[in-house]
């Protein structure tokens, strides 16, 4: 009877449960305490989820009505489970809404949490790809500022891979990761899948040209064929001047701040992503805040919500974990206007664009990274590729075709 | 009559634990991959569609089904013999009267099964990097050059099965160590009176006693070969080029990463027709061989 009693929370309290995945499940609960202070009768249960496990979790807790009442959603997961009809729409919200202000944010970040025209989730830190590289390395090849377009690019790799010799290169692209081949897709003007993301679209011009330039860099010997299996340490390798250009996100900032040695600290920066023709785009990414439909404290979890898009509560948060806030005002001030790596991303964020937004993306970036990895091997031509991907996304795109057919015929 | 009730009585229990736990499932599965189960069937019954058997006609026409089957073969064809022979080799070793230490050896050469794969994966992976690898830097004393052990389509395979062998060969070890120590010394001293070598007691006398062990022993092996997953999980995620995509590492990409039930169900049961089919078959005669 004592244990029931110390168990359930006083009757005007009201709980929320949050769910937030990784490293930032770690830390939210230090914020999160601030929010129980300033809104007194709302108590947040935070639930940190491992990321590998996070998307099965959803999916269990969706198919057994226990879904939480807000969650960390990584943006490419949102057009899946709003397909599943489990968020709440957050349009009206967001309108009455004094913090949470649309322009605020990076367009192509905002963009992803829209679905079908209804706002599905707040952005809460944002991800992109951009170039990583070695100042000294690029400077010994002749260049003193980083490439801005594809030909800059390209000559540096060049210059770069003559100086370092045989066994190095001048850029370290794992076979296993889609993003940077997609990143370099999406800064064409044509769209990954077409009509509505019911047919793939990877025999347009603009995806052979990205996939040209991608697979150019390893037939000219500029990247070695490796999956990240086969680089124990990617920042060792870094700061060993095995490649001197690398295309990832923002938490290798802290990584290489922390892992390579003092006297590397100041020849390794980031910039941009090249375009076809100066600066380009390069992929939306990150996580966002949802409400649940299923929520039966709705006003409570949107409270929380609105907490934490707080610009000076973003800036907290980008202290604790290193994440980069969506809004432009959480940059204007604080360590993030200071902070030298984090300049490229600033300027790459204006740029960015999401993935098609359909729940089958993943599956068919995967299928990306297949066909790639053996284009890259040489069983396949670009073409050839170009065609194959078309028929594996047109086959799993079948449902939704299916889907979007029967709507129509209603 | 009477009796015959109350028996049911005792063992209704368990059945109903085995029905309710096990084959209420398994016929679910079953109509559940005549379907097209999915993340859309999930947020809405509605959108599930009869397949009937498309999902078992679509698979047989994926080539990467196939890879992954013909991947799974591979890996049994060859991981089996010797995984058997390692065991085998392993088990004479420590039954041999010269052997010294045994109990420190049994227990080392049984310690791989025991321990967790995910946290001895790490360390086969660093034994296997191309450039700071220890395998690659014996081998480069005997003037072989570096191989792409994990990273290259050809050698990811053979350095799966060189690790999940050193992994499992303890287990079938033990089984046959003892069922060396229960062949009675009197074979082989009247094998050793009629003058028959080393070689002649262990092809004549050792191999025909320990038959049975040792197709149970296949068989268990081969079971349980068909079903690897987190050796390429852990190690290569499937990779290079799909290289060591197992039918079930397959069949978990198609349930649990993108949520096509239905079809992971179909795989389930294809696997489970072919695994039965094979290993039902050395039983079989092995039973003709030797009546109960």
């Amino acid at each position: 009877m004592g244990v029931a009693v110390a168990c359930s929370a006083p009757a005007d309290e009201t709980v929320v449960r949050f769910w937030a995945m990784g490293r930032e499940g770690e830390v939210v609960t230090e914020v999160v305490r601030d929010f129980e202070r300033s809104h007194p009768g709302i108590r947040v249960e935070v639930q940190q989820l491992p990321w590998t496990a996070a998307h099965e979790k959803l999916l269990t807790a969706f198919a057994g009505a226990s879904t939480p009442d807000v969650c960390q959603l990584g943006n490419t997961w949102i057009p899946e489970f709003a397909a599943l009809d489990a968020l709440e729409p957050l349009d009206a919200r967001v309108a009455a809404s004094a913090t949470i202000r649309p322009g605020d944010y990076f367009p192509g970040i905002w963009d992803t949490n829209v679905v079908g025209g209804v706002l599905q989730g707040v952005p809460w830190y944002v991800d992109t790809r951009l170039l990583f590289y070695r100042r000294d390395l690029v400077a010994r090849a002749g260049f003193d500022a980083p490439p801005r377009s594809w030909a800059d690019w390209q000559r540096t790799m060049v210059a770069v891979k003559e100086a370092a010799g045989p066994d190095r290169y001048a850029i370290l692209l794992p076979l296993n990761e889609p993003e940077p081949l997609v990143a370099l897709a999406l800064q064409q003007p044509a769209p990954l899948l077409r009509d509505d993301g019911q047919w793939g679209n990877f025999r347009s011009e603009g995806f052979s040209r990205a996939l040209q330039f991608y697979v150019d860099i390893f037939r000219q010997g500029l990247a070695p064929p490796l999956t990240n299996a086969d680089i124990s340490n990617v920042w060792n390798e870094f700061g060993r001047g095995y490649f001197a250009f690398y295309v990832s996100g923002p938490w290798n900032i802290g990584e290489f701040k922390r892992r390579l040695p003092a006297d590397r600290q100041q020849s390794w920066m980031t910039a941009p992503l090249p375009g076809p023709d100066g600066p380009g785009a390069s992929i939306a990414g990150g996580s966002s805040l949802v409400v649940f439909r299923a929520s039966r404290h709705k006003a409570a979890a949107w409270a929380l919500v609105e907490y934490l898009s707080q610009p000076a509560v973003q800036q907290r948060f980008h202290a604790l974990t290193g994440d980069l806030p969506p809004r432009r005002s959480a940059w204007a001030e604080g360590s993030l206007a200071d902070d030298v790596y984090a300049r490229a991303f600033r300027d790459q964020l204006e740029r960015v664009k999401p993935a098609p937004k359909v729940p089958e993306w993943e599956r068919i970036a995967t299928e990306i990274r297949t066909v790639t990895e053996r284009v890259v091997h040489g069983d396949l031509t670009v073409d050839e590729a170009a065609a194959e991907l078309d028929a594996r996304a047109d086959r799993v795109l079948e449902k939704r075709r299916w889907m979007l057919a029967r709507e129509r015929a209603r | 009559m009477r009796r015959r009730g109350a028996a049911w009585w005792f063992v209704a229990p368990a059945l109903v634990v085995i029905g309710v736990f096990f084959v209420l499932p398994v016929f679910a599965a079953l109509a559940m991959s005549l379907t097209d189960f999915d993340i859309y069937a999930l947020a809405d019954l509605a959108n599930l569609r009869f397949v009937g058997v498309r999902n078992y006609v679509r698979l047989l026409s994926t080539p990467l089904f196939w890879q992954a089957f013909g991947n799974t073969l591979y890996f049994v064809a060859v991981g089996v013999p010797v995984s058997i022979a390692a065991s085998l080799c392993a088990a004479l070793l420590l039954h041999s009267k010269l052997a010294r230490f045994k109990g420190f050896f049994r227990t080392a050469l049984f310690a791989p099964v025991v321990t967790t794969l995910v946290a001895v994966a790490v360390i086969w992976r660093y034994l296997f990097n191309t450039r700071y690898g220890m395998l690659n830097y014996a081998l480069g004393h005997l003037g072989i050059a570096p191989i792409d052990w994990l990273g290259d389509p050809h050698w990811a395979m053979p350095a799966i099965i060189l690790f999940a062998v050193w992994k499992n060969f303890g287990y079938n070890m033990v089984i046959l160590l003892a069922g060396l120590q229960s062949i009675p010394d009197e074979y082989y001293e009247a094998a050793h009176i009629d003058g028959a070598s080393y070689a002649q007691r262990f092809v004549h006398v050792t191999l025909p006693m320990l038959s049975p062990l040792l197709i149970l022993v296949s068989v268990l092996t081969v079971a349980g070969y068909f079903q690897l997953f987190a050796e390429p999980y852990v190690m290569t995620q499937g990779g290079p080029l799909q290289s060591t995509v197992s039918v079930l590492y397959f069949m978990y990409e198609e349930g649990f990463k993108w949520w096509n039930l239905g079809s992971a169900s179909a795989v389930a049961f294809l696997l489970f027709a072919f695994v039965y089919a094979l290993t039902a078959l050395p039983l079989r005669r092995a039973r003709r061989a030797h009546p109960a």
